[in-house]
C-alpha cells in the first residue's frame, strides 16, 4: 500500500500573511476544510509526503532553471520569505532522503529531472504545510516544477512526470502522500492581485476531480495567462497529482474565491487508482 | 537596460544571506560587481519598485525585496499600479 493519500490545495502567502484580511465567512469555511483535509491526512498514517510545488524564484533563477527539481536532502529550512510576514516561524522540515533517492532514480527513464540537496521552501511549500502538519515533523519528498522562467514544462510533460512518480511509489513499501500545491487562477504581486477567474477555477476542479487528463492538459501558456493570469501555470501540480492519483473522482472540500488572499480557497482529495 | 543583470542581484538579495548583508555594509561595491544602469542603479537604491516593475523586472522578484524595503502589502500594490499609471500612454 505505497499510495495512500492524494490531495491539492491552493498555497498563496496571503492565507498566512493577510489570514484577517479575508472576511469571517471566508475564514472560516477555508481554515475549516484545512482542518478536515489535515485530519484525513493524518488519518493515512504516512511516512512520508510528496509535495509537488512550483518555482518562485526562490531556488532557481534564468542562469539555470531545470523544468522540474526534486530535493534529496534530509532537511529543508523555511520559509524563504521573511517569516514575519509570512507569519509563519522559520523552521527545519525532515527530508525523507531515501525514499527521494529511490524517486530520482526511478523516474529518470521518463524524465529528466535535476535534483539538489539544499532546496529551501517558500511559501509554496511551507502555507500548505503550516496548515496541514503544523508540527513540521512528517518527512518530505520536495517536487519543484518551473511555472515562472518559459520555456515552462509542457502540461503534458507534467502528466508523465506523475505517471513516473506513481510507478516509483509502488515498488516502495513507505506509506506516502502526494499533496498538490498552487494555483489556480491568480495574479501574483502584479497590479491586479486579487483578481480571479472563478470560472476558470470551477472548470478545472471539474476537471481535475474527474481526472481527465486531455481537459487538465489542453491549455497553451498563452491560453493559460490570458483566461486566468501568470500563476495558472502552477496547475502543473495538480496535473502531477491527478496522474499520481489515476483514479477517477474525489472530494472537494473547499471551493471559496478568497480575493484578500488572491486566491479561490480550493481543497480537494483524490480517490487512488489501485497499483498495478 | 541590463534587466537580467537587476533581476539577479534581486535574487540575491531575497535568497543569499550574505548578499543581502553586503548590501547594508558595502552597498556600493556590491552594486558595482553587478551590470546595472544608473537608473537602475537609483531604483535598487532608492526601493522604487514601481519603476523597477516599468523596468520590466518579474514580480516575485519584486514582492520579497518590497519587504526588504519595509514596504506594506498594499502599498507595494499601490506604487505597481502608479507606476503603470504613468507609464501608460496618455
Amino acid at each position: 500500500m505505497p499510495l495512500v493519500f492524494a490531495a491539492a490545495t491552493v498555497h498563496g502567502p496571503g492565507i498566512t500573511a493577510r489570514r484577517d484580511a479575508a472576511t469571517p465567512q471566508q475564514r472560516d469555511i477555508f481554515f475549516a476544510a484545512s482542518d478536515i483535509l489535515r485530519k484525513r491526512m493524518e488519518a493515512a498514517q504516512l511516512d512520508a509526503l510528496v509535495v509537488v510545488s512550483s518555482e518562485h524564484y526562490t531556488n532557481f533563477f534564468l542562469n539555470n532553471a531545470p523544468p522540474y527539481c526534486i530535493g534529496l536532502a534530509d532537511a529543508y529550512d523555511g520559509p524563504s520569505e521573511d517569516e514575519r510576514f509570512l507569519r509563519i516561524p522559520r523552521t527545519s522540515v525532515p527530508g525523507a532522503a531515501d525514499l527521494s533517492q529511490h524517486i530520482a532514480q526511478s523516474i529518470s527513464g521518463d524524465v529528466d529531472i535535476a535534483h539538489s540537496r539544499e532546496l529551501l521552501f517558500d511559501h509554496g511549500i511551507m502555507v500548505p504545510l503550516h496548515l496541514l502538519t503544523p508540527a513540521m515533523k512528517l518527512p518530505v519528498v520536495p517536487i519543484i516544477i518551473n511555472c515562472q522562467m518559459p520555456p515552462l514544462p509542457p502540461l503534458a510533460r507534467c502528466h508523465v512526470l506523475g505517471r513516473a512518480l506513481r510507478r516509483a511509489l509502488d515498488a516502495r513499501p513507505e506509506r506516502v502522500g502526494v499533496l498538490a500545491a498552487g494555483g489556480l487562477s491568480h495574479w501574483p504581486a502584479v497590479p491586479e492581485s486579487g483578481k480571479l477567474n472563478v470560472e476558470f477555477d470551477r472548470a478545472f476542479v471539474e476537471d481535475f476531480l474527474a481526472n481527465d487528463t486531455a481537459r487538465m492538459t489542453r491549455y497553451s501558456d498563452a491560453e493559460l495567462v490570458a483566461a486566468a493570469g501568470p500563476g495558472a501555470h502552477e496547475i502543473r501540480s495538480w496535473i502531477v497529482a491527478a496522474a499520481v492519483a489515476g483514479g477517477h473522482g474525489g472530494e472537494l472540500l473547499c471551493f471559496e474565491p478568497i480575493p484578500a488572499y488572491a486566491v479561490t480557497g480550493c481543497l480537494a482529495t483524490l480517490n487512488i487508482r489501485a497499483a498495478g | 537596460m541590463s534587466l537580467y543583470s537587476v533581476q539577479k542581484l534581486l535574487f540575491h538579495l531575497n535568497n543569499d544571506a550574505g548578499i543581502s548583508a553586503r548590501f547594508e555594509s558595502a552597498r556600493d561595491t556590491l552594486l558595482d560587481a553587478y551590470a546595472l544602469s544608473q537608473a537602475e542603479r537609483a531604483a535598487i537604491i532608492d526601493g522604487d519598485v514601481g519603476t523597477l516593475y516599468i523596468m520590466g523586472v518579474a514580480p516575485l522578484l519584486l514582492a520579497p525585496f518590497s519587504g526588504r524595503c519595509k514596504l506594506a502589502w498594499p502599498d507595494y500594490l499601490a506604487a505597481l499600479r502608479r507606476a503603470r499609471a504613468a507609464a501608460e500612454p496618455h
